[in-house]
């Protein structure tokens, strides 16, 4: 059973690199979206247009709006304000799910439709609403198929990419009681026949937000199946909940990030669908949606902000391309990590928005290979960041205490070159007792899988003491 | 010019013909080469664990010892990356961050070091085989540099130089990594390995022993005839 909490990231890893059919559904899906990706961004070039230079310029746009978070949320909501949108702050979750409950209640909603929304999954939504006798229907085509296998979300972007083509078709079959097929033109069909009732029936829309323009108080939602336009335009109520780092201070801004997001999150150009949601339904009579009200969510985000050596983080626009390009991603998929956020970004956000002890493992699952930082549309240092993590679980003391002690003993004798010799030759004179050979060292848990070379008849440093290195030159 | 080695601790205690092949390549290209006896280790492994305290105090070692000299050359891109990249990040004393921006613009990694700096583009070496390049994560991402082993690698007399498929992606090493997560790690290797089988080539190369450690480790295991080769080995080759 794979657990789905990072304190479990470990074990949740071993378990699925016995997985091969898992991984190669992944690593299937991972490089296809890559290879579209590089596709947009050779043609890109081919046009004239320069895309590392727009990746600065987006960099230069998030940086500028994080380091001034505040002042913009307050433009923002002086604009949602007057266009007639109201706003709400959340601290935590369990906040954010009262309200939405409340609210729900208060408009006697008992049917939900909800557009792709990763802030709903971060504070686990449709629990709530379903304690509170709420039916909640997922739209988009990826959670739709998470919410009837029961199963949350393994990318961000793509939901459901852990799953096969056969996977789903059985899970439809087995769900809906219909035909198996893994036509996915077929499978589409049936779940918008099922989709369409409910969106014509729902008494609220729920939706996330990929950014808040502050200058004119308006909420851009980006899709490809126009569930998330449905969802906001056929209830009477719409509930916006995101995180208060996706305000963009003004359009022109945000049609540069436009730009970068599809083609990071899914190799397009551009999505079929980009929603420009400036305000509830005006004069008509039963245009909808009559109410909308924009909930802003901080659970560990000002937290992130405090934090200089992990600031950036808020810079994301969650496109997921770091997950697509990561080598730990595409082998082990996002459920491992048991975070709502997996990959190289949710390594980072996750001890915020749970707790660093429980999910410090996280930073540590990355060989440090750089592959995010290089893809990352707005230029987060996401692998330095990771190691910023980790030197803060080391501050906390969350590390291993034998691992603490190696280091200072490590520290020790790098420091005193008598000592350091001296440790080579104590290592010298026991690697026979570890049943090392003169061919290779015998090194725990390495052993287990691949060889390790033995040590150096003499070091680099001996020899050249010993004048070694010139005669071998002559 | 004079040059002064660093010598990495997985090449010290591990690999130091490796070390003894950037000596022969250097003094072969005409440089004085020097190798001050009490440098030890960069401080990457506590670095890269996030003991960054413990990294400090080699890291202000390093910083004395080489800062004094006119150029610095490792054969290797992630030692080199800790000296040029990661440092930085560390809480220095003022002093120590003075003498590192001047270090940091005159340490090098090998093959930049030829390329960039010598203008050297075929060091006169000969080897017969084919052979493929592997690109160290921060050799490639930290330091950017992915053309001047290309262009050495190619000019090797009797050399038939090889493409690698997926050639930037990570080995699956990264330091204590592979041994907290070492099924993994191996899965990674496993794919780069496949890669390189596909190639064709007999040779393996890269310009990082940690990293030609680990490919190693799982060929070796494997019993693949499949050979690594650091850089600077195959430089040094006939010369």
């Amino acid at each position: 059973m794979i657990q789905e909490s990072p304190a479990y990231f470990k074990e949740n890893i071993r378990q699925i690199c016995k997985d091969e059919i898992l991984r190669q559904i992944v690593r299937k899906a991972t490089l296809l979206t890559l290879s579209k990706r590089s596709e947009v961004v050779t043609e890109y070039y081919a046009e004239g247009k320069d895309w590392e230079a727009l990746r600065n310029q987006a960099h230069e746009i998030r940086k500028k709006t994080i380091d001034n978070l505040d002042t913009y949320l307050t433009e923002l909501e002086g604009n949602f304000k007057k266009n007639g949108i109201e706003v709400k702050h959340a601290r935590d979750p369990r906040e954010a799910c009262d309200f939405i409950v409340r609210i729900l209640g208060e408009h006697n909603a008992r049917l939900v439709v909800k557009s792709k929304s990763m802030v709903t999954e971060e504070i686990r939504l449709n629990d709530k609403l379903i304690e509170a006798g709420i039916e909640v229907v997922e739209t988009d085509l990826g959670e739709y198929i998470i919410q009837l296998a029961g199963e949350t979300p393994s990318h961000i972007t793509a939901p459901a990419m852990h799953k096969s083509r056969d996977d789903i078709g059985r899970l439809f079959s087995e769900k809906l009681g219909v035909p198996f097929t893994n036509d996915p033109a077929e499978l589409t069909e049936y779940s918008r026949r099922f989709l369409r009732e409910k969106f014509l029936k729902a008494d609220a829309g729920i939706s996330g937000a990929n950014f808040l323009v502050a200058e004119t108080g308006t909420v851009v939602i980006v899709e490809n199946e126009g569930n998330a336009r449905l969802s906001t335009t056929l209830p009477k109520l719409h509930i916006v909940i995101t995180g208060i780092e996706k305000v963009v201070p003004t359009l022109e801004e945000t049609a540069t990030l436009l730009k970068l997001l599809p083609v990071s999150a899914t190799g397009q150009k551009a999505t079929s669908y980009v929603s420009f949601i400036n305000s509830p339904a005006r004069g008509e009579k039963d245009a909808r949606p009559e109410k909308i009200i924009v909930i802003l969510l901080d659970n560990g985000r000002r937290e992130i902000y405090r934090k200089q050596g992990v600031r950036e983080a808020l810079y994301c626009i969650k496109c997921g391309a770091c997950m697509n390009v990561c080598p730990v991603y595409q082998t082990v998929s996002g459920h491992a990590y048991g975070s709502v956020y997996p990959g190289p970004i949710g390594s980072i956000l996750t001890p915020f928005f749970t707790t660093l002890n429980e999910s410090k493992d996280l930073a540590y699952g990355s060989s440090l290979c750089g592959a995010c930082s290089e893809i990352c549309p707005v230029k987060i240092d996401i692998h330095h960041m990771l190691l910023w993590i980790r030197s803060y679980a080391v501050r906390k003391k969350y590390t291993p205490f034998i691992e603490r002690l190696i280091f200072k003993l490590w520290r020790m004798s790098m420091k005193n070159l008598f000592i350091f010799e001296f440790g080579r030759s104590l290592l010298k004179l026991i690697a026979p007792l570890l049943g090392s050979q003169e061919t290779q060292l015998k090194i725990p848990i390495w052993s287990d899988n691949k060889d390790f070379p033995p040590l150096a008849e003499k070091s680099f440093h001996q020899l050249w003491k010993e004048d070694e290195v010139w005669k071998k030159n002559s | 010019m004079n040059v002064t080695l660093f010598i990495p601790c997985i090449v010290d205690q591990f690999f130091p013909q490796v070390g003894i092949n950037t000596y022969r390549i250097l003094k072969k290209v005409g440089c004085n080469v020097d190798y001050p006896l009490e440098q030890t280790c960069c401080g990457q492994p506590a670095f890269n664990t996030g003991y960054r305290k413990d990294a400090v105090y080699l890291a202000k070692r390093f910083i004395e010892i080489f800062s004094k000299y006119d150029y610095v050359v490792a054969p290797s891109g992630s030692c080199v990356s800790m000296v040029k990249i990661f440092y930085e990040k560390l809480e220095l004393p003022t002093d120590s961050q003075k003498k590192l921006a001047e270090l940091k613009e005159k340490i090098f990694e090998l093959s930049e070091f030829l390329v960039d700096i010598l203008k050297i583009e075929d060091v006169g070496a000969k080897f017969s085989g084919k052979i493929t390049y592997h690109e160290s994560c921060h050799l490639l991402r930290e330091l950017k540099i992915a053309q001047q082993p290309r262009i050495l690698i190619k000019n090797v007399k009797g050399v038939e130089y090889v493409e690698l498929h997926e050639s930037d992606r990570c080995c699956g090493f990264g330091g204590t990594f592979s041994v907290k997560f070492s099924e993994l790690s191996t899965i990674l290797t496993a794919d780069k390995i496949k890669n390189i089988e596909q190639s064709g080539a007999q040779y393996v190369v890269a310009n990082d022993s940690s990293c030609l450690m680990n490919i190693d480790g799982v060929l070796k295991r494997k019993g693949s005839r499949i050979k690594t080769m650091h850089i600077a080995e195959l430089l040094a080759n006939g010369i």
